[in-house]
């Protein structure tokens, strides 16, 4: 005879001041099976868990029915609790008569309460139906991969290679070192950004524990956490590094210019090139694209000057395979390409009308105009600065409807740097809100307005030529007046948004993301680095706009995240996954195809029918990739497959408990 | 090719020439224009800037009437244009006020009529049927094409992009002239305001002149009677009031695209200008 | 002036908040004040109260104010706000929506206002009588009712020369269903009071 304990949480008032908790709790102690039924304050406080401990020794409970908040939030807590009390941790159900019941019915305190009973039913009934599950154990392949080589990658991956463990950082383009090192100062301390990140790019390529991969993308990843297997496309470079020495003869004698994407276009490099002087790796690759050899086979003469015969115009493009345990995904992000969506700015027909980070290289003293603020058009130093905040962002008819976050502090930053480097320079800052929370950053943003720019509160709604100037038509929305400036240049503050490709990497590492493209976390608040897929890490902005501080900060967690999972010789793995009654399943595989983690696979067993020995395909899990998602449950046909925890036997019990 | 026309009420009157443009520019261009029998005012910004039902109504009694010849619809004024596009679409989203606007009227639409403004007509068709019946070059002209208001918004019923529209500049552009890059295009002359208010239609007008001028035109070219009317009648009331002296003569762009295609200027009325064309139709070669 | 009680004003004035939201079908309440409306209106010089100030008095039941302001006449429709607003909010139509109103309940008008109120008056009521406009008649009768005889005096003649004004109104085959269109509309305007 199986023995439930039931415990009804008051949540203090969230709960109490609602559901009658004390009928519930007699009510529930009439159910069938129930031997126990109290109501207690604070269930998850210290007191009220030993409590649970408590009763399940004196009343020799078997099973525990917690009626409280959502499971997302305390359900582990409970597991522990009871198995502390000696019983298998997943003999526990939770009546969510929180967030289900007492919040959403507040304002009926009669219906809630009755509710909240059938919600316990509910659960009792599921839990003597309950069977004990037993974690298994996989075996942890102790390297990481960080994909993506900006602030947030190198952060992670000096982090758990200082852990001791050993990373593959990999980066896309020809250099680590992403947006960061683009910037100028950073606010609010003005450190110079690169000052600060190419001591960590070098930290990064001289680390014993780091393998830094530039030019690669990902290709295809398979395996679970601990075991993940990364198959990765080595882009040709057409330079042997192995052989350069990086001593620069090749690109300054290469004829071919082009636009410098480092420079957003603001200057020209060669088609042999490092992106930056302080560049990691320090050497060059060529732009296949832009190559005079490789396009028509003529030129050649990188080749002809290297010293060392470092020119590979054969390379070709590699395959490597990775074998890791965890892969912290650390993508970053692209500006809101505005001038295709705000005509009243010009469509970016004006060359006058630039973006911040296009801001950045020219205010940087390493720059294309040796940190000399100009306008680009004539090359003038500009006295009137008008700065547009929230181009892309907070617009949900033109952009994002989301905040980027880190605009308000740079554009006080680019405010405080014209009317530094410009003698009788005016700043103007259009804005909707100045959002400045960060340690440092009010104080900043006051710094910046003590010293003259101007702050006005209301949108640009055009930009119009005048002369060779520009007219910036805005409203000050505190006078309720239409204001006018007759710019000489217009910063655009443009929305923060995923990087192009990042969604087809989700797809490929096998995780989720939002509405908005950027990677989703395993829970907003207490779940922030983690994703849905076990094993898989988030760092920085690919997961949402965020400031170098934030970005940095995420990034170690992650690296926490990692070396946590890397510190356990094996892993236990999650005992809900999905099982498969092999003598029903018809081996149709209609569950492989749902399942979202390639965890179904087929397997030939061989049967004794009739006397003879006979083969037949059948679907096995792969218990290290099931999530315990389910869908395959709801695709078989013959009901061969269960999902540990919510076998379709339990699930009824719970139906029929509510509706019958 | 063939459409109702819904020619508006300054057909007539004040609008005249770009009715009698239009029509001898279809001919031309074989597109056929069937006036539709019995058609009755837009209810234009009067209409619906008092009632939004009446607005409506007035517009729906037009669509149910161009539902009956079943053919989609044209129209050559911008403003009628947008109240007939409106009120389309704004039937076609509430089933509850189609109903009520139905009652109203008492001429049942049921929304299969297609609304479009005679320059999409005409820059919709294949550019090269257009260009072999071109016998004169418009590569004299300098010109500020100025869409105003009402066929770039809203956003329902826009014909092109409200902030940098092309539709008329490559029109025009395949008959050889120059168009200009210049602020104003979309910017509004005020139209609703020029009887109560004219002294805000004068300074709306004098920026969108001055812009004009400055980018370098000769002309100005527009698809909008009440465009016409305020940049072209009032221009001596704006040098007047603001000491200026433009001389911008301004066309509707069935006029040019009509001397392009040798039209006679007085089958064009371009007699009937305010400021005196002479000097542009000199150009036209 | 007085302040404006926020304890009460919002509250007695629900009726009017949700009437413009629902009759203009415009989510009032989601703008966020970002002033692009103003910014790019061509006649915010001429009102009163800013395009988004109009807005917020809606946002906060100011009823009286929003319906007594010049801005609501002065707006000409260009629809420049609604086409830029990053809301996605039409705000010509909370607008027309708005000036329907104090039509409606007789809100007695002054200066710039009166004279357009008057002007769409002239206008429709030719439209009533002759299903189309008749534009002579719109000018003479504005003129009469506005107490500025000679408006446009000059205009007209220059129009007259070239053909542009016809004496006559320009009329529709069943220019009398006109009339009982305008009477419907009034009646369901009045039900809906």
């Amino acid at each position: 005879m199986k023995r439930v304990g039931v415990f009804v949480c008051w949540c203090g008032s969230n709960i109490g001041g609602v559901v009658d908790v004390a009928r519930l709790a007699a009510e529930a102690g009439k159910f069938p099976y129930v031997v126990h039924s109290v109501d207690y304050k604070y269930t998850c406080s210290e007191p009220g868990q030993k409590m649970i401990v408590d009763a399940i020794k004196e009343h020799r409970l078997d099973r525990v029915v917690i009626a409280a908040c959502s499971p997302r939030l305390h359900e582990q807590t409970f597991r522990k609790t009871i198995a502390r009390a000696g019983l298998n941790p997943y003999l526990l159900e939770i009546a969510n008569i929180r967030e289900h019941c007492s919040w959403v019915h507040s304002k009926e305190p009669e219906k809630a309460t009755e509710k909240a009973i059938d919600l316990v039913r509910r659960a009792v009934a599921k839990v003597v139906n309950l069977e004990p599950l037993s974690e298994s154990s996989i075996p942890i392949t102790k390297r990481a991969l960080v994909i993506g080589g900006g602030i947030a990658g190198i952060q992670t991956a000096l982090d758990i290679a200082d852990a001791g463990h050993k990373v593959v950082l990999l980066e896309k383009e020809p250099t680590i070192g992403g947006k960061m090192v683009m910037l100028d100062k950073t606010f609010p301390t003005m450190d110079c950004s690169a000052c600060i990140s190419t001591p960590k790019m070098v930290a990064v390529a001289e680390h014993p524990n780091i393998e830094l991969l530039t030019c690669c993308e990902v290709v295809e990843v398979s395996g679970y956490i601990g075991n993940f297997t990364v198959k990765v496309k080595q882009k040709a470079r057409f330079v042997d590094h192995t052989k350069c020495t990086g001593c620069g003869t090749c690109w300054e004698k290469c004829p071919k210019k082009v636009p410098s994407e480092f420079n957003l276009n603001l200057s020209l490099r060669k088609a042999i090139y490092i992106p930056f002087p302080q560049a990691v790796p320090n050497k060059p690759s060529i732009d296949a694209e832009n190559c005079r050899y490789l396009t028509e086979q003529k030129c050649g003469v990188c080749q002809k000057v290297c010293p060392v015969g470092a020119i590979d115009y054969e390379q070709k493009d590699e395959n490597l395979e990775i074998e890791v345990g965890a892969i912290v995904m650390a993508t970053g992000y692209e500006l809101f390409d505005w001038a295709k969506a705000y005509g009243e700015y010009g469509y970016g027909k004006y060359p006058d009308v630039i973006t911040g980070l296009q801001f950045e290289r020219m205010v940087n003293a390493s720059g294309p105009t040796g940190g000399k603020i100009i306008r680009p058009s004539d090359g003038k130093e500009p006295k009137n600065v008008v700065f547009v905040k929230c181009v892309g962002s907070r617009d949900e008819a033109k952009g994002k409807a989301y905040c980027s976050r880190a605009c308000c502090m740079y554009t006080a930053k680019h405010a405080h740097q014209v009317i530094e480097k410009i003698a009788d320079a005016q700043a103007f800052v259009f804005y909707i809100d100045v959002r400045t929370p960060g340690k440092g950053y009010e104080e900043f943003y006051k710094r910046t307005t003590d010293e003259g720019a101007q702050y006005i509160r209301g949108r640009v709604s055009k930009i119009l030529t005048s002369g060779d100037r520009l007219l910036v038509k805005g409203a000050d929305t505190l006078m309720g007046r239409q204001v006018e400036v007759e710019a000489d240049l217009v910063v655009l503050a443009t929305a923060m948004i995923p990087a192009k490709t990042a969604q087809d990497t989700a797809r490929l590492v096998g995780f989720s993301v939002d509405g908005d493209g950027f990677y989703q976390e395993a829970h907003p608040k207490l779940r922030p680095v983690e994703t849905n897929t076990a094993g898989i890490f988030l760092a920085g902005t690919c997961q949402g706009p965020k400031d170098i501080p934030d970005t940095v900060a995420q990034a170690s967690a992650a690296a926490v995240k990692v070396c946590v999972l890397f510190s356990r010789r094996e892993m236990a793995a999650d005992p809900m996954v999905a099982q498969v009654n092999q003598s029903i399943c018809h081996g149709c595989l209609a569950c492989q195809k749902v399942c979202p983690y390639k965890a179904i696979e087929a397997k030939t067993i061989s049967e004794r029918l009739g006397g003879q020995v006979i083969e037949r395909t059948v679907a096995h899990v792969n218990s290290g990739l099931c999530q315990g998602c389910g869908s395959c449950t709801v695709a078989c046909r013959s009901g061969a497959v269960n999902l540990k925890g919510f076998s379709d036997e339990q699930l009824l019990a719970e139906v029929d408990a509510i509706c019958l | 090719m063939r459409y109702a026309y819904y020619p508006g009420c300054c057909d007539h009157t004040s609008a005249k020439e770009y009715d009698i443009s239009t029509r001898a520019v279809c001919k031309a261009l074989g597109i056929e224009l069937m006036e539709i029998p019995d058609w009755s005012c837009c209810g234009s910004t009067p209409g619906h800037s008092t009632s939004h039902l009446l607005g409506i109504a007035l517009s729906a009694r037009n669509l149910a009437l161009v539902e009956e010849m079943g053919l989609d619809c044209t129209a050559s004024c911008a403003a009628c244009y947008q109240r007939l596009a409106m009120a389309n679409v704004e039937m076609k989203n509430d089933t509850q006020l189609c109903e009520k606007i139905n009652h109203i009227t008492g001429k049942p639409y049921r929304g299969g009529v297609k609304v479009k403004s005679i320059l999409e007509v005409i820059a919709e068709m294949n550019q090269s049927q257009i260009l072999a019946k071109v016998v004169k070059s418009l590569k004299n002209l300098k010109i500020a094409v100025y869409y105003g208001c009402l066929m770039v918004r809203p956003r329902d019923i826009q014909i092109d992009d409200p902030e940098n529209p092309t539709i008329m500049d490559n029109l025009l552009q395949n008959l050889g002239a120059q168009t200009l890059e210049w602020n104003y295009k979309t910017e509004c002359c005020g139209a609703a305001l020029a009887m109560s208010n004219e002294d805000i239609v004068l300074k709306l007008a004098n920026k969108i002149l001055a812009d004009a001028k400055s980018a370098g035109a000769n002309c100005i070219v527009t698809a909008c009677p009440l465009c016409h009317f305020n940049l072209d009648m009032r221009q001596k009331k704006v040098n007047k009031a603001y000491e200026t002296d433009y001389n911008l003569p301004v066309f509707y762009f069935t006029q040019l695209v009509g001397l392009a295609l040798g039209i006679k200027p007085e089958a064009l009325c371009l007699r009937d200008h305010f400021i005196d064309t002479k000097h542009i139709l000199k150009l036209i070669v | 002036m007085s302040a404006i009680n926020l304890t009460t004003i919002i509250k007695d004035n629900q009726d009017f908040i949700k009437y413009v939201s629902g009759e203009s079908g415009q989510p009032v309440q989601q703008c966020y004040q970002c002033g692009k409306c103003t910014a790019g209106c061509p006649v915010a010089l001429d009102m009163d109260y800013s395009p988004n100030s109009i807005v917020r008095m809606v946002q906060l039941g100011l009823k009286d104010e929003a319906l007594r302001s010049q801005s609501i006449w002065i707006c000409a429709y260009c629809s420049t706000c609604t086409s830029r607003c990053p809301r996605n909010i039409d705000i010509a139509k909370i607008m027309d929506c708005l000036r329907g109103m104090a039509k409606r309940q007789g809100i007695k008008l002054e200066g710039r206002a009166k004279d357009i109120a008057l002007f769409y008056d002239s206008f429709l009521n030719t439209v009533k009588d002759n299903g189309r406009l008749y534009e002579l008649g719109m000018m003479l009768n504005f003129n009469l009712k506005s107490k500025n005889y000679l408006r446009d005096a000059d205009t007209g003649l220059a129009m007259f020369t070239r053909g542009k004004i016809k004496f006559v109104p320009m009329r529709n085959e069943n220019y009398k269903e006109m009339a009982l269109l305008f009477k419907r509309v009034k009646e369901l305007e009045d039900k809906s009071k």
